[in-house]
């Protein structure tokens, strides 16, 4: 009742994953100066755009759970943050291999982008142990509205600040001054985006269904046994509905 | 603005009496001094060496403070009190920030010039109108953030943990801004300008959440 639809949406993401693959291996052209190992590009772009538009949007579902103060937006923020944060440690384990293969040092201080996907990553990672350390339910879900939302305007204030303080030796490969992508790599690269946001949306569907099946299933065992009115005593940094 | 006022004078009031704070984070400061001066096994220090472990120190100075800012409040009673009283809960953040903001003034006022003394080789005597500038943006931003998460650690079963660890990723846009910005200050032989764009970055970084904590503190208080 709660996984409507969710076979179609795993199928076209399976579909649009392995048709992007399959566009990067067989069809895209070697990159002229790195070769072959620059194709992690296709899946370490697409995983940290992913991951920090699903940080931006758990700040905008807890906006949500303030204004409304539902606790399935607080659910949905959780969950969104949960795959970032998943997606964020892809991010950072690929981008130090492709670092090692394209400049020689698995970690280089001096590239903004880098430093500041780690402290956003660093302070994320502090979202579930701060949850887990607040017993009273409905205040745990409260207070990691307010980080959410405090953490997801950080974003892109601190990679402002974090690029204002060093050269720039991240490419850019979107905007047109720093050597803008071919017509095939961008085809590419799309598809690869493409096929990221929909394993974000499906992975956070599946979380999301699991998590309200699960209390859906815990609420109706505690009416068989007549007591639907003790509160949940366990303690758990994940929201309960 | 009484309200504000009202809070602001029992803050300052708790600490004179207690002095729980801000001896001890001053004492802090001089004692890591020290304490660089032996793990670097330099006499004295300037660049952007002194500039990292001026603000390095300054930063966990005010962890201690921040651990400490809302434990009376949480332990004796005072956000019953407050919750009780008909007035803006605003008010409280603001109250808190101004409060720790005017505790870091008074470690600086201590650490400067024991900075000054012991690790500093090129005289901060010229430049000190644009460290106290510096400083004072940054003691803003830092008592923003302070004043924000530390309502948030003070509920949470390891409160003295979850502070400094949600804290200090939050505050590395003001530990960039303040230490280049310190950087040509404190390097020898004829003092650098200050740069114009840290300052920016550092005013940029209160105002935005500035605006947010006051925007979102709201719920932190609800009982």
């Amino acid at each position: 009742m709660y996984g409507k639809g969710l076979r179609t949406l795993s199928v076209a993401t399976l579909i649009t994953l392995i048709g992007a693959f399959a566009l990067v291996f067989f069809w895209t052209p070697n990159e002229a100066d790195q070769g072959f190992v620059q194709k992690i590009f296709y899946l370490h772009v697409p995983m940290a755009i992913v991951a920090l538009c699903g940080f931006v949007v758990g700040g905008i579902f807890a906006i949500q759970h303030l204004r409304t103060r539902e606790p399935i937006w607080d659910l949905r923020s959780y969950v969104a943050i949960h795959i970032a944060i998943i997606l964020a440690v892809g991010t950072l384990i690929t981008g130090s291999i492709w670092a090692r293969a394209a400049w020689g040092h698995w970690w280089l201080w001096d590239e903004p982008t880098l430093v500041s996907f780690l402290i956003v990553f660093l302070l994320y990672a502090t979202y579930t142990p701060m949850r887990f350390a607040i017993e009273d339910r409905e205040r745990q879900a409260r207070y990691a509205s307010v980080f959410a939302i405090v953490a997801g305007a950080f974003v892109p204030l601190n990679f402002a600040a974090v690029r204002a303080s060093q050269e720039n030796t991240h490419p850019r490969v979107l905007n047109t001054t720093g050597g803008a992508l071919p017509g095939d790599m961008r085809l590419t690269f799309l598809i690869a985006i493409v096929g990221m946001t929909l394993l974000f949306i499906t992975l956070y569907r599946f979380e999301l269904s699991t998590k309200q099946t699960r209390s859906h299933i815990s609420s109706l065992k505690r009416k068989l046994s007549g007591d639907d009115d003790l509160p949940v005593l366990r303690r758990s940094a994940a929201p309960t509905l | 603005m009484r309200v504000l006022g009202a809070l602001l004078r029992k803050e300052l009031r708790l600490e004179l009496r207690t002095l729980e704070s801000v001896p001890g984070m001053a004492l802090f400061s001089v004692t890591t001094f020290v304490v660089f001066h032996f793990g670097l096994n330099r006499p004295n220090i300037e660049g952007d060496l002194a500039a990292g472990v001026f603000v390095v120190t300054i930063l966990f100075a005010g962890m201690l403070g921040l651990n400490r800012l809302y434990v009376a409040d949480q332990e004796e009673g005072g956000f019953d009190g407050f919750l009780m009283a008909p007035v803006d809960r605003t008010w409280l953040f603001v109250a808190k920030a101004i409060a720790l903001f005017t505790y870091l003034v008074v470690v600086e006022i201590v650490a400067v010039p024991a900075f000054g003394l012991l690790l500093l080789q090129p005289s901060i005597l010229p430049v000190l109108p644009s460290v106290i500038v510096v400083l004072l943006l940054a003691n803003l931003g830092f008592a923003i953030i302070a004043a924000l998460i530390g309502a948030i650690a003070v509920h949470t079963r390891a409160r003295d943990l979850i502070g400094p660890l949600i804290c200090l990723p939050l505050l590395i846009p003001v530990v960039i801004g303040s230490a280049r910005a310190l950087e040509p200050l404190f390097t020898q032989g004829g003092a650098g300008t200050l740069e114009t764009k840290w300052l920016l970055i550092l005013g940029l970084y209160d105002l935005v959440f500035g605006l947010l904590s006051v925007a979102v503190f709201d719920p932190l208080l609800e009982d």
